[in-house]
């Protein structure tokens, strides 16, 4: 209790403009539902649903970042390469379009999934077998500089294999809502898009607390040479978890296919985006990063969509690195964190 | 090879007779360049290679730049993703002293302007300093709350302050109904520089006049980097570099140290973004971007990092392929016949020289000596306790 009461003292002033800016959010938010109800609701909900894409993509950053305490720079990057390639395995491969039966098209979907995400689970781990794996002695900056340069490969590779168009796939999942009350409602693919991601983070979850290979993660997250010492495979560790992350891309690439177009740099912003989410969540927390990924979402969302006195779409990019610069200032070990001494 | 890097080494220490000549004849090479350059353009097979008078004030610029950059990347190891941030401070610095852009007041002095002329203009020479000094500001300002931050967290943020300053520029033409950036298209035009009445754009020659400034402030860049990095303050950054939690140990005062780091390399970033503004007329939002960034890291670790005449050597060398060389070699590839356009991917290009780099000699083109000794040896990068807390508060509340 003492304790506690020291650290609150002692960082009292930061505390209260952290509170104070929170508290003129809300201030700013309930004004606009005394204005707008619905509008506010149906914000939230894209906002929800938008984090839920964010959050897969920041479990592929906290997941590596995790184990390694590396920002694997190129990661949102993968995610836009495997959003294109899945454009042209639903398109070309499956042959997708809106007409097919429901069966079909859920089947192909899941037959996508499979393929995009066992296929950028095998590039990720490439990545880390090439660039990082040979740095693992360097200095700290050293990988994080290669990350720098092998994110601009990835991104030219997308460049060279479908150029500067966006590309998108057919409306199969119908835009029509699944319901729709007093103004507030809500489409198919936003849903479909949580019906992929919720069983995922459940999948994944289960992963890492249950199985003996999340197991070994966890233990080599934590201290690396002791997990050595009891015998697990620390590289093989650590390529599982890039295989994770790859995979954890792909799928949030498909789920980002369903709703918006993409193209090769699509995945610079995203993943910023998400690694902000992670960051706000408390990086290397799986838990954090998902909550961190939805609040994110949310803040776009009302950013974007609100009327009163909202900066709108241009000012995006700037509130979302104003909250990172912040958090990283003022609670540097995020949301959901615990505090290490990297970042304190 | 193990020759010329003897030399190379030999001028780092100020040394011999012989190294001073190469530098002098360097030194002849580079002020007579404008006036060869046709002379060497019309060689045989090579001809086509040799950047013109104004592509090579963008080069110097660029390694000017570069030169700023690895005051902080290089001697202090702060690796910094947002360079680009002070690029645009200087330029848009440049813009609102030394153009029309306040078409509210009227202020002229010192330049070649006419009198009465609507908008603030100051000599561009003074400009320049001006700039300089507000991007220090900025930098301390950016560094104050972000330098207690350690390496990959320091990246981020200036990352983060990177993509904000642009993005700011861009939107920043009706601030509360103030027009402070004019938007999306930028100030333009900027004056040029001058010595009285005297105006260097509209001389013809204006490429060469522009020419010889940038090599003179491309010179005065590396003598101010070379002695800050023998200085004390340098050698408390290399410290710093090396091992913070020794160099803490020693007295060195971090977060001074390292701030100090961050408002040299910006003060030379907003000098040359001011200068570069300058010499093309204008200050652009389009020209500022998280590519930049990346590129002038890209000259720093291809040269070297901590390494002045490596960073010049990379920044000329990529700032060449960037302007020239990149479109010269591809329309020679399409007259072999192939359809490759390397421009397009410029970028991918630089990811793979510092892949490259990074992986096969990440001591860079001209390593110096002791950086190079920490990348084979290694250091210890990890701090044993909360170093950089404990230090920041000590400095801050020495009571406690």
């Amino acid at each position: 209790m003492a304790s506690v009461l020291v650290r609150l003292r002692s960082s009292s002033i930061s505390n209260t403009i952290g509170l104070a800016l929170v508290g003129l959010v809300v201030l700013w938010l309930i004004v606009n539902f005394v204005k707008t109800p619905a509008e506010v609701i149906n914000v939230c909900l894209i906002g929800l649903t938008n984090g839920a894409i964010y959050g897969v993509v920041a479990l592929g950053y906290t997941l590596v970042y995790g184990i390694l305490q590396l920002i694997n720079f190129a990661h949102g990057d993968v995610f836009a390469l495997s959003g294109l390639f899945a454009s042209t395995v639903i398109i070309s491969l499956l042959g997708l379009d809106k007409d097919s039966s429901v069966i079909v098209i859920v089947g192909g979907l899941l037959v996508a999934l499979v393929i995009v995400m066992s296929l950028f689970a095998l590039v990720n781990a490439t990545i880390e077998r090439i660039a990082y794996r040979p740095l693992r002695h360097a200095p700290r900056v050293a990988p994080l500089i290669t990350a720098i340069g092998v994110s601009f490969i990835v991104q030219n590779v997308a460049l060279a294999f479908y150029d500067v168009n966006y590309r998108t796939v057919p409306q199969f999942i119908p835009r029509t809502n699944v319901f729709e009350i007093g103004g507030v409602s809500y489409t198919w693919t936003k849903l479909a898009a949580l019906l992929i991601v919720v069983p995922l983070l459940v999948v994944l979850t289960w992963f890492v607390t249950s199985t003996r290979q999340g197991k070994a993660m966890r233990a080599v997250a934590q201290d690396t040479e002791a997990s050595a010492m009891m015998g697990i495979d620390v590289n093989r560790t650590i390529s599982v978890t890039f295989l994770l992350a790859g995979a954890l891309a792909g799928a949030a690439a498909i789920v980002y296919l369903l709703q918006f177009n993409m193209r090769y740099d699509t995945g610079f912003e995203l993943g910023l985006i998400a690694f902000t989410a992670a960051v706000l969540g408390g990086i290397g927390n799986l838990t954090g990063a998902v909550f961190g990924a939805v609040l994110i979402g949310l803040i776009q969302a009302c950013n974007e969509g609100l009327t009163w006195l909202a900066p709108g779409s241009d000012w995006t990019r700037s509130i979302v690195f104003g909250i990172l610069i912040m958090i990283l200032v003022f609670r540097p070990e995020g949301l959901l964190g615990e505090r290490t001494p990297e970042g304190a | 090879m193990n020759r010329l890097r003897g030399l190379l080494g030999d001028v780092r220490s100020g040394g011999t007779g012989r190294s001073l000549a190469i530098l002098v004849a360097v030194l002849v090479l580079a002020l007579v360049y404008p006036r060869i350059v046709e002379n060497l353009q019309d060689l045989p097979l090579v001809g086509d290679f040799i950047p013109s008078t104004g592509s090579m004030v963008v080069m110097i610029v660029f390694t000017m730049m570069a030169v700023g950059l690895n005051i902080v990347v290089g001697y202090a190891g702060l690796l910094d993703l947002g360079y680009v941030a002070f690029y645009a401070a200087g330029a848009y610095t440049a813009g609102w002293f030394a153009s029309g852009q306040f078409e509210q007041v009227s202020f002229d002095f010192l330049s070649p302007a006419p009198s009465g002329a609507a908008g603030i203009h100051i000599s561009m020479w003074l400009v320049l300093i001006v700039a300089g000094v507000i991007t220090t500001v900025v930098g301390i300002l950016i560094g104050l709350p972000t330098l207690r931050l350690r390496g990959d967290y320091l990246a981020i943020v200036t990352l983060g302050f990177g993509e904000i300053v642009p993005q700011f520029v861009r939107n920043g033409d009706s601030l509360g109904g103030f027009d402070l950036t004019h938007g999306t298209f930028g100030i333009s035009p900027i004056d040029s520089l001058a010595v009285g009445d005297f105006v260097f754009r509209s001389e013809s020659n204006r490429a060469e006049l522009y020419y010889w400034t940038a090599v003179g402030l491309l010179l005065i860049t590396v003598f101010c980097s070379i002695r800050l990095r023998d200085s004390r303050l340098g050698r408390a950054w290399i410290a710093i570099r090396e091992d913070e939690t020794a160099a803490a140990a020693m007295g060195v005062p971090l977060m001074r140290t390292k701030t100090w780091a961050y408002a040299i390399g910006a003060f030379f970033g907003g000098v040359a973004g001011a200068f570069y503004a300058s010499s093309k007329a204008g200050a652009f939002p389009a020209d500022f971007y998280f590519n930049i960034s990346v590129f002038l890291l890209c000259m720093v670790i291809l040269g070297g990092m901590g390494s002045v005449w490596g960073v010049i050597l990379g920044g000329l060398i990529l700032g060449y392929l960037n302007v020239e060389g990149l479109a010269t070699i591809g329309s020679k590839i399409q007259e072999g016949g192939l359809d490759f356009d390397p421009t397009k991917y410029q970028f991918g290009i630089y990811g793979v020289i510092i892949v490259a780099m990074m992986l096969l000699r990440p001591s860079g083109l001209i390593p110096e000596r002791r950086h190079k000794i920490e990348l084979e040896e290694g250091v210890h990068d990890t701090p044993l306790y909360d170093v950089v807390h404990e230090g920041a508060v000590a400095e801050q509340e020495p009571t406690v």
